[in-house]
């Protein structure tokens, strides 16, 4: 795949909650294209449509009426199963509670959507899983369990369990909503790495600091796309958390 | 996902509840058991009832007059005059499908030795008699056809009969006893057959020549009270009665669809009626039993709807990542017949050990077949899938967004 190639595309989105009396307008015509190798914040505060529009370009939720093409496919003419595969083989999640299984360890968290893929054999899975979890830094906790790992860990593992099936795209749902600063720049710190080496990341947050290690920036407002624009000094998270003042506390 | 992934995610999630799926195993785990144990109950005493009666000879076919009525007025079976001698010599002749036969002639009455007295039974049977109920002969000898032909005044006694006439010093063999004051010599003391099925002391009982009985103490009646046949083999009994059938409505000049004097009953049709009434009671107590592995099911079912509505952020971050609607059904479903499956086996074991101990403590005759652990064990698994459909259902159809967000 050729980088600048646009692997999402969405033409006049819209999407109509049916909730009985009353129809909630959660997009009204959003366009908007994501090109490989793009790292996106989108921003806005809740009940602007941010959270919709992931959900529909994550394959989660179909859109009311517009155009949804990812990586060349329609998206609109999936049913549930197919929806399934495409969400299986070509998105990866992290969301904002992490959502890893208990009692189940790292490296098996990571693994699980491979399972889902009929196609790879156990020592395939092991492999992939155990380069994802090397690519977020926690090769030695393979077998913790997630009640044994910090949240910004666990964030991490889930970070490389979104990765591990090789996606187009990685979504993330607020992914520092529950951390301190220091390890959501740590967090952000590891979306940087990726990003560098390739990987298409687009990012939902409320949160303007997070946002400018991002290199685009999508603010939305009830339910359309508000304001635009390129980030001019993209803060390096490296850089921020060397900056950070030492942890005084050692718990 | 691949079967065996679904059978390791499903075993992680019991074991992760441990005594809540014990908890819930226990309704199959009692259900399975208690139908292992009712249905070994229910075959022991089969078995036995099939053994009691196998005790009624060899191929034994019996033959008894119906009841006469006269004016309308039936009076009890047996009190038609519709066998007699001819019958009998037709029938040892005619009926190439029957060995041996033998008329019976019954009656009772009060037996002195010396100054010890005793009441019982006396039969009048010919020698055949013995081969037909499989009696022998424990010392002394049988009487003979001459015998039989002279009327002669001898007897064969059972065991009981020996006890109360004689004292454990005097070997019955040769003495003289009087029966209904008629002076007989025993010749032969039946070996011991212990209770029959239906409760009788089989070893209380004289056994005489039918001529000397059907003369001497009945008063020269035509009449025959019984006829005792056997068939060749135990395929040809229904022959032989079928026979025995023709024959004697041809003897009467009955046409096929009348109503005859006589009934005709074989050892198959014996064992049937008995064991038909010990089957009702099985299937009665398997049935029993089984609505207990109903209410198991329901705990199961229970149970499943507990974890789906526990685990829904599971459910929707296995939809997010790539599971279908089958896959989440499959885990569900397979975690429940998995829960009612090794239900299944702890209640095998748990039956079959609880037939064990009522073998040796009530002595009761238990068997457990293989065929009541296949019964319960597929039931259980029946159970864990229909019980497990619905919650694995209410799974599947969870919107994955809806599931991710379930506080």
């Amino acid at each position: 795949m050729n980088s600048g190639e646009i692997i999402i595309s969405v033409e006049e989105l819209t999407k109509v909650y049916d909730m009985g009396e009353v129809k909630v307008h959660a997009l009204r015509g959003v366009n908007m294209n994501i090109q490989d190798g793009e790292f996106v914040a989108i921003m806005g505060h809740s009940g602007s449509g941010k959270s919709t529009l992931m959900n529909i370009i994550g394959c989660l939720d179909l859109p009311t009426s517009g155009e949804y093409f990812l990586d060349g496919v329609n998206v609109k003419e999936m049913n549930k199963d197919q929806l399934a595969r495409l969400r299986n083989r070509k998105i990866g999640f992290v969301f904002q509670t992490f959502n890893l299984l208990a009692r189940t360890s790292a490296l098996e968290n990571i693994e699980l959507p491979l399972l889902y893929n009929p196609n790879l054999k156990a020592k395939e899975r092991k492999e992939k899983a155990m380069n994802a979890l090397e690519m977020v830094g926690l090769a030695d906790w393979q077998h913790h369990y997630p009640n044994q790992l910090s949240g910004g860990q666990q964030q991490r593992i889930a970070i490389a369990r979104s990765l591990v099936n090789d996606p187009v795209i990685i979504l993330a749902d607020e992914p520092t909503g529950n951390l301190d600063t220091r390890t959501s720049f740590e967090v952000m710190e590891i979306f940087q790495e990726l990003n560098s080496r390739g990987i298409t990341i687009a990012l939902v947050t409320h949160e303007a600091d997070i946002s400018q290690f991002a290199a685009r920036n999508v603010m939305f407002r009830d339910g359309r796309i508000f304001k635009e624009k390129l980030v001019t000094k993209i803060k390096n998270a490296k850089a921020e958390l060397d900056a950070l003042p030492e942890e005084d506390d050692n718990f | 996902m691949k079967f065996i992934n679904l059978i390791i995610i499903a075993v992680r999630s019991l074991n992760k509840n441990k005594v809540r799926s014990l908890l819930t195993m226990l309704g199959i785990i009692i259900g399975v058991a208690s139908v292992i144990a009712m249905l070994a109950i229910g075959q022991g005493s089969r078995q036995s009832i099939e053994d009691q009666i196998s005790n009624l000879g060899t191929n034994v076919i019996m033959i008894f007059p119906g009841a006469s009525s006269r004016g309308g007025v039936s009076s009890a079976a047996g009190s038609a005059v519709s066998l007699e001698m001819e019958d009998v010599i037709s029938i040892s002749n005619d009926c190439p499908s029957v060995k041996y036969v033998s008329p019976v002639a019954r009656t009772s009455g009060q037996v002195i030795a010396g100054a010890l007295n005793w009441n019982t039974q006396l039969y009048g049977i010919y020698p055949e008699y013995l081969e037909i109920r499989n009696l022998e002969i424990a010392s002394g000898e049988m009487f003979t056809e001459t015998d039989e032909r002279r009327a002669s005044k001898v007897c064969i006694i059972g065991e009981t009969v020996a006890e109360n006439l004689f004292d454990e010093y005097t070997d019955p063999v040769g003495q003289k006893i009087r029966i209904r004051k008629i002076p007989f010599k025993i010749i032969g003391v039946l070996k011991e057959r212990g209770q029959s099925g239906m409760g009788s002391d089989q070893d209380d009982i004289i056994m005489a020549p039918f001529s000397t009985v059907q003369k001497r103490m009945r008063g020269s009646q035509r009449d025959i009270q019984q006829i005792y046949a056997s068939a060749q083999s135990e395929e040809q009994i229904q022959d032989a009665s079928d026979e025995i059938d023709e024959l004697l409505r041809q003897r009467m000049k009955l046409t096929k669809n009348d109503d005859a004097p006589y009934m005709i009953r074989t050892q198959t049709e014996i064992v049937e009626m008995f064991t038909s009434t010990s089957d009702t009671m099985i299937v009665l107590l398997a049935s029993i039993a089984s609505i207990s592995l109903i209410v198991g099911g329901i705990g199961i079912m229970n149970i499943m709807l507990v974890s789906v509505t526990e685990r829904t952020r599971e459910i929707g971050l296995r939809m997010a990542i790539g599971a279908r609607g089958r896959d989440i059904l499959r885990q569900f479903l397979l975690e429940a017949v998995l829960l009612s499956l090794l239900g299944g086996i702890l209640g095998v074991g748990l039956g079959t050990l609880s037939s064990t101990l009522v073998v040796k403590f009530m002595g009761w005759p238990v068997l457990v077949t293989s065929y009541s652990i296949v019964l319960s064990f597929s039931f259980a698994t029946v159970i864990g899938v229909f019980f497990g459909w619905y919650p694995a259902k209410k799974a599947a159809n969870l919107i994955p967004m809806d599931a991710l967000r379930y506080e």
